[in-house]
This record gives structure tokens, C-alpha cells and sequence, in this order.
């Protein structure tokens, strides 16, 4: 269900501060990810815009690891 | 051909907070409701309000929404129509109650009451002094209504099609609107919504400009498709722009900054707004502090190596006033500026922010075009409403959050209007025989172009000429070159081509046909621009610094057919208050 242009679409979003960190991601990282890995980004993307935010600017964390090292991924772009 | 057809009584197109108030009031009339979104409703654009809706519920301090009103007119500098803005004021309690008793989590008073907090603009008294109008969800205002509206949506039974793109409106020859052609993006197959009203809640188009707060998805798709119809778009020179947003990537730096004392340099280091504003300095009004920075940049003051933007030093506060009272702040300088302002300044340049322009409507949300001697007569079965929409309660500059008042209070009363249109108006009219005709049309260009322009290129050229010769502050010579620029950029966005054909999922394509709809809106915008010879709200003008009620004050219409103009007036004459007559505006 990885398939990259889904995933790509589904980067667009409400606030504009996801829009440039998802598309820096796309093009730097994704493509290096593992397909485990995928399915945990797309299931990152379910999440709303402004949890996905807080996440990402390191306001939260998740307690689950394999999930939190996707966040650390993205804290990183 | 024919295209495999859905038909419903009403079609939505947008899942904003406009969309979804109208969509709710239509489902829970008990009609047969599509809603079509390009992403998941709740990731609308409408997620990035913060401030609040405005509406004088009075909980913080005496208000009325005569005062509200007073405020929205003199805001919209004498360019709204006053029965529009009356409309909206009284109202606007009464659908924030609504949206309170749906399950909004506002903040609360003590006693229980919803907390209002203040914001710029807004007077108790005919701007006597300061009141607290905006209800808020914490810094979630936006966030917690589209959550709010979509559940309430799904229990009412409104049908959503998302990740779903509307591509033409469709008219028939008496120039009723009987739905729209759509893709599925999952499978490229392309449908037609065969609706007996059709209602535009499509948002903004920020994205013409190469500063922009907007996120990727506001495109004007609603304003591309009604300009393809034959319908005009209203006062589409009005643009809002935030001071304050970061230099190449747009995300909006909040007032805040400068309320804790943070303030803007030019190249030479110098505090430049001691120039222009030695009172309010770095705390004068958005469009004053606009145009300071546009004036710094176009006379060689802007720093870095092109010198095109200004500076905004925080660093003097010290870390922990900058963590404790300006959260984020920190995070999204490092992250889209490069910089962490704890030490160093962050690059600014003046953002565009709101389209006040729109889909031309009346007060209950009818779109409205001249024809003959009558300067608004009805569309039969076109409604609009929202950041698309110009109805126009915004004039030439936004008061703040009004925006989330107009979405629910037009989303509503646009609903209604519909139900009232059904009821007159039972079964679906026939379609014409080319109903798909302009949209596939369309898609057979794009998938048959071979030798053309990349969608990227063109996409950068159109923003670079609107932020250049369009931007915060306008010059006689810059606009008229623009306009000969944007034509020309409008000749590429015709030889568009994409290498990838597929059908699922095809995202070059989609952003292909966002373009069709971004460039109609670049030019009603430089076009209208142009013609319009005074500076009036957010229209600013550096060879006619007055605004000039005796030539102007009348709203735009822009045609797509050679870019023709044509003007209708002001409705000054509210429902029941007394007119407020054009005064200097100050503040
Ligand atoms: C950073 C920021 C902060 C703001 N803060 C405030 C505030 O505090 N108060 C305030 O009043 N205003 C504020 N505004 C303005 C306000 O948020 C917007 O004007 C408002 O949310 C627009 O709502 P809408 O329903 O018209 O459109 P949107 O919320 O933009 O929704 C548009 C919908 O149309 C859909 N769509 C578009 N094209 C198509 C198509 N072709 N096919 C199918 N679907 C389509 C989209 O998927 C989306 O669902 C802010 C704006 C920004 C940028």
C-alpha cells in the first residue's frame, strides 16, 4: 500500500509547516526507507495536523520506539 | 462522451469550515449530500486558524453587533457591502452558540460563559476602545471546528468524497449550474456530479504568490473553474498580507514576536520603523508595517545577497522570555529559516495571507453576475461561500477573525438558501449533451502535450511575477509591465506537460490542473490591480497614495474572456441600521 505518489499526495496538508518539512522528507528520505518503515510514515500521516506538528517540532513524543524513530527521522529534515 | 454519473441534490465542493456548515445544514434538512475534498476534511486549510471567530457575545465586556459591524466596515475600508456585513454581524452570536451546543471545546470564563480574547481592530462604541470579541479553542480555533462539523457531518449522513478533485463547473445553455466533472484521485477516472444546486466551498488561492502563509493546497480551484464558466471574480486586487512571514518558505511568525519587543532591520542595521511609525514603531497595523518593509526592500535597504528581505532581531529578549512566552517560535525559525533566533535575526518578508476577493455572491450565498441593467442577478443553482466566496463582507482588508465567522455564518445561511431553491425546484434538470466536453477537453491536452513546459517552471514564473510586480506595495510601471509578464505566463500554462501519464494517484497531473486554476487568479488579480487607480485597504498604490471614493469606490469584476473589466457598485444601504458613510480611516 507504500505506493509513493499515494504517500505524496497524502503530504499535502492543512498547515503549511507540514506541507515543507513532508516534502523536504520526500525527497531526501523516503526513498531510503526500509517498507516497514513506509507503512509506519503513512500511518504517521493519519494523524491531524496539529499533533503531527507538535511531533515533529518535539512539543510531544510517542511512547511507541519504532514509531518514535520515524518521528526522530522527521525532526531531522 | 459520457461520463459514469452520481447525482445528488445538493453538491459540495470543499470540506473547509465553509463546506462543512453548509453541508451540515443541507444533511440535516434530509437531503442527499456530496461532499467532495481534494485531502481528508479535517486536514482543510481552515486547521491553521488560530486567532478565533469573531461574534459579540458580549461575555468579556459590553459588545453589540453594531459595534461589530462599525468595526467590519471601517476594516474593509467603506469597499464591503453593508447589507452582507450586517447580515454577518447579527448573526454570528447566534452560530457560534450553534457550534458550542455541536460540541466545540471553547475556552471558558469562570462562570462558564465562552472566553473571548482580544484582537487588533476590534471596538466597543464605534471604536471608542478595545473589546475581547474572538472566541477561541485555544490556539486551536480552527483545528477543533472542522473536528466539531465533521462529526457532526458523519452522524447527519453527508456523503464525503475524498481525495476527490472537481474540475468544471457545468452549465447549461440557460447558464444554470446542474453540478461539476470530478477525478478520483485513487483511480484518474473522471465522474460528473449531477447536482440540482451546487455549492463552491473551495478557500483561497494564496498560492499565486511566492510568499505565501497558505499551504500547498490553496489553489483557487473553486475561483479557476467559475472564471472557466463565464462567471467574473469580484475585487480580486485584495490581497492580505501578514508582515511577518519567513523569507523563502512562508510560514507566518506571530504578531506576537514584536508585542514582546522583538523589531525589523534593513541591511544597514537600522530600526527603520522609527521612520515610518515613531509612535507605534514595530507595533504599527499589518498593511503599515507591510509596506515599511516593501519600501526598505524596492529602495536597496533589504538585506542578504539579493537584498529582498528584512530582518526581525529577538535575540535581545533572551532565551527564556523567547521559550516561555513565544512557544514555537524557536523550533520554526531553526527549522525554516536556518537560524536560531536565541542568537540571530530571522529573515522576514511581507506574506501574502487571505484572498478578500472572490466568487461574486449575495448575502444568502447565491453567486450573483450583471445582466443587463441589474448589476447582481442570480445563477440559478450556483452558490458560494468562504474564503471563495466575495459577498462581500471583507471590502479591501479583512477584519481579524472575521474569516471563521464568514465560513459559518455564509456556510448556513448558503445552506438554507439551497433548501428553499430545492424545494421550488424539484428534479434534476436534463444535462447538456457536452456537459464534459471543456473537461476532457482539457485532460486530453495535458496527457497529449508533447515539447512543452514543465509545471514547476511555469508555477515559479507566474509567483515570481506576482510577488514582484503584484506584491504589498503597488508601482504604476511594475503593474503594467505584470500584466504583459502574467499574459505571457498564462500562453505557457496552455503548453503545460507532465511525463507521467499514470492514472492512480498522479499527483503531476493534479498539480497540473491546479496550475489551470492558479493562473486565471494571477491575472484577475494583476488585471484588476492595474485598472484600479487609488490605494484603498490592502490595495496599495505608490502613484495614488488617497483612496478615491468619488471614481472608486465600486467593486471589480474580472472576465477571463480578454481579461474585460467591469464595475458595480457598493451596496452602502444596510437591512436596518443606518449607512456608515466613507470616513479617513485611523486607527
Ligand atoms: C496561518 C493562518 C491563520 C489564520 N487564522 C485565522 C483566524 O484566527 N481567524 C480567522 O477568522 N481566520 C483565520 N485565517 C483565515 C482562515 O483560516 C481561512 O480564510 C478559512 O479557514 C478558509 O476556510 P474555507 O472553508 O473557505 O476553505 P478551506 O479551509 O481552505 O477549505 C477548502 C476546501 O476545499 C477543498 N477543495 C479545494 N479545491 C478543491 C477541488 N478542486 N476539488 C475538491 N475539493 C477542493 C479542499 O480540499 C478543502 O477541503 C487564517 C489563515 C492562515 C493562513
Amino acid at each position: 500500500m507504500s505506493d509513493v505518489d499515494r504517500v505524496r499526495w497524502r503530504c499535502r496538508r492543512g498547515l503549511l509547516e507540514l506541507d515543507l518539512i513532508l516534502t523536504r522528507f520526500m525527497e531526501s528520505r523516503y526513498g531510503a526507507l526500509a517498507p516497514r518503515e513506509r507503512d509506519i510514515f503513512l500511518g504517521l500521516l493519519e494523524l491531524a495536523d496539529n499533533e503531527l506538528w507538535d511531533l515533529i517540532a518535539g512539543r510531544m513524543d510517542l511512547p511507541e520506539a519504532d514509531r518514535q524513530a520515524m518521528v526522530d527521522q522527521l525532526r531531522a529534515v | 462522451m459520457a461520463l459514469p454519473t452520481r447525482k445528488f441534490d445538493a453538491v459540495v465542493v470543499g470540506a473547509g469550515g465553509a463546506g462543512l456548515r453548509a453541508a451540515l445544514q443541507l444533511s440535516e434538512a434530509g437531503l442527499k449530500v456530496g461532499v467532495l475534498s481534494k485531502v481528508f476534511p479535517t486536514r482543510s486549510h481552515t486547521v491553521a486558524a488560530q486567532g478565533g471567530i469573531g461574534a459579540s457575545l458580549g461575555n468579556m465586556g459590553d459588545d453589540s453587533w453594531l459595534w461589530h459591524m462599525y468595526d467590519t466596515v471601517k476594516g474593509s475600508d467603506y469597499l464591503g457591502d453593508q447589507d452582507a456585513i450586517e447580515f454577518m454581524c447579527r448573526m454570528a452570536p447566534e452560530v457560534v452558540y450553534e457550534l458550542e451546543h455541536f460540541g466545540m471545546p471553547f475556552d471558558r470564563n469562570n462562570d462558564g460563559t465562552v472566553y473571548q480574547r482580544p484582537f487588533g481592530g476590534h471596538s466597543q462604541n464605534f471604536g471608542e476602545r478595545p473589546v475581547q470579541r474572538s472566541c477561541c479553542a485555544a490556539d486551536r480555533t480552527g483545528h477543533a471546528m472542522l473536528h466539531t462539523l465533521y462529526q457532526r457531518n458523519v452522524r447527519a449522513n453527508t456523503v464525503f468524497f475524498v481525495e476527490w478533485m472537481a474540475l468544471d463547473l457545468v452549465r447549461d445553455a440557460s447558464g444554470q449550474v446542474l453540478g461539476v466533472t470530478a477525478m478520483e484521485m485513487e483511480t484518474g477516472e473522471v465522474w460528473m456530479f449531477h447536482a440540482r444546486a451546487t455549492l463552491f466551498a473551495t478557500g483561497g488561492a494564496g498560492r499565486i504568490f511566492a510568499a505565501s502563509t497558505n499551504a500547498f493546497i490553496n489553489t483557487g480551484d473553486g475561483l479557476g473553474m467559475a472564471a472557466r464558466a463565464g462567471i467574473p471574480l469580484e475585487d480580486m486586487e485584495f490581497w492580505q498580507f501578514h508582515p511577518t512571514g519567513v523569507a523563502g518558505a512562508g510560514v507566518l511568525i506571530t504578531e506576537g514576536v514584536r508585542g514582546e519587543g522583538g523589531y525589523l532591520l534593513n541591511k544597514d542595521g537600522e530600526r527603520f520603523m522609527e521612520r515610518y511609525a515613531p509612535t507605534m514603531k514595530d507595533l504599527a497595523s499589518r498593511d503599515v508595517v507591510s509596506r515599511a518593509m516593501a519600501t526598505e526592500i524596492k529602495e536597496g535597504r533589504g538585506c542578504g545577497k539579493d537584498a529582498d528581505y528584512i530582518l526581525l532581531k529577538l535575540d535581545h529578549l533572551g532565551v527564556d522570555v523567547i521559550e516561555k512566552r513565544l512557544p514555537g517560535i524557536r523550533e520554526i525559525a531553526k527549522k525554516f529559516a536556518n537560524v536560531d533566533p536565541v542568537r540571530d535575526p530571522i529573515p522576514v518578508v511581507p506574506t501574502c495571507h487571505y484572498q478578500m476577493g472572490g466568487i461574486p455572491t449575495n448575502y444568502h450565498g447565491e453567486v450573483v453576475v450583471p445582466a443587463g441593467d441589474d448589476p447582481a442577478v442570480v445563477v440559478p443553482g450556483f452558490y458560494a461561500a468562504g474564503e471563495c466566496a466575495c459577498a462581500s463582507v471583507h471590502g479591501a482588508n479583512r477584519l481579524g477573525t472575521n474569516s471563521l465567522t464568514d465560513l459559518l455564518v455564509f456556510g448556513k445561511a448558503s445552506g438554507n438558501r439551497v433548501i428553499e431553491f430545492l424545494r421550488e425546484n424539484p428534479g434534476h434538470k436534463d444535462l447538456p449533451a457536452d456537459a464534459a466536453e471543456r473537461t476532457l477537453a482539457r485532460l486530453a491536452r495535458l496527457d497529449g502535450q508533447t515539447g512543452g513546459e514543465s509545471v514547476h517552471e511555469v508555477g515559479a514564473a507566474m509567483r515570481r511575477t506576482m510577488q514582484a510586480h503584484c506584491g504589498v506595495f503597488r508601482f504604476p510601471d511594475m503593474l503594467t509591465e505584470g500584466v504583459e509578464q502574467i499574459r505571457a505566463v498564462s500562453e505557457r500554462v496552455k503548453r503545460t506537460e507532465i511525463k507521467d501519464k499514470s492514472r492512480t494517484f498522479n499527483t503531476a497531473r493534479v498539480e497540473a490542473l491546479e496550475l489551470e486554476n492558479l493562473i486565471e487568479v494571477a491575472r484577475a488579480t494583476m488585471v484588476s490591480a492595474e485598472a484600479r487607480q487609488e490605494s484603498r485597504g490592502a490595495h496599495d498604490r505608490a502613484d495614488h497614495h488617497q483612496r478615491d471614493d468619488v471614481n472608486w469606490l465600486k467593486h471589480t469584476l474580472w472576465y477571463r474572456d480578454d481579461d474585460r473589466l467591469d464595475y458595480k457598485p457598493v451596496k452602502m444601504k444596510p437591512l436596518t441600521a443606518e449607512t456608515f458613510e466613507p470616513k479617513v480611516r485611523s486607527y
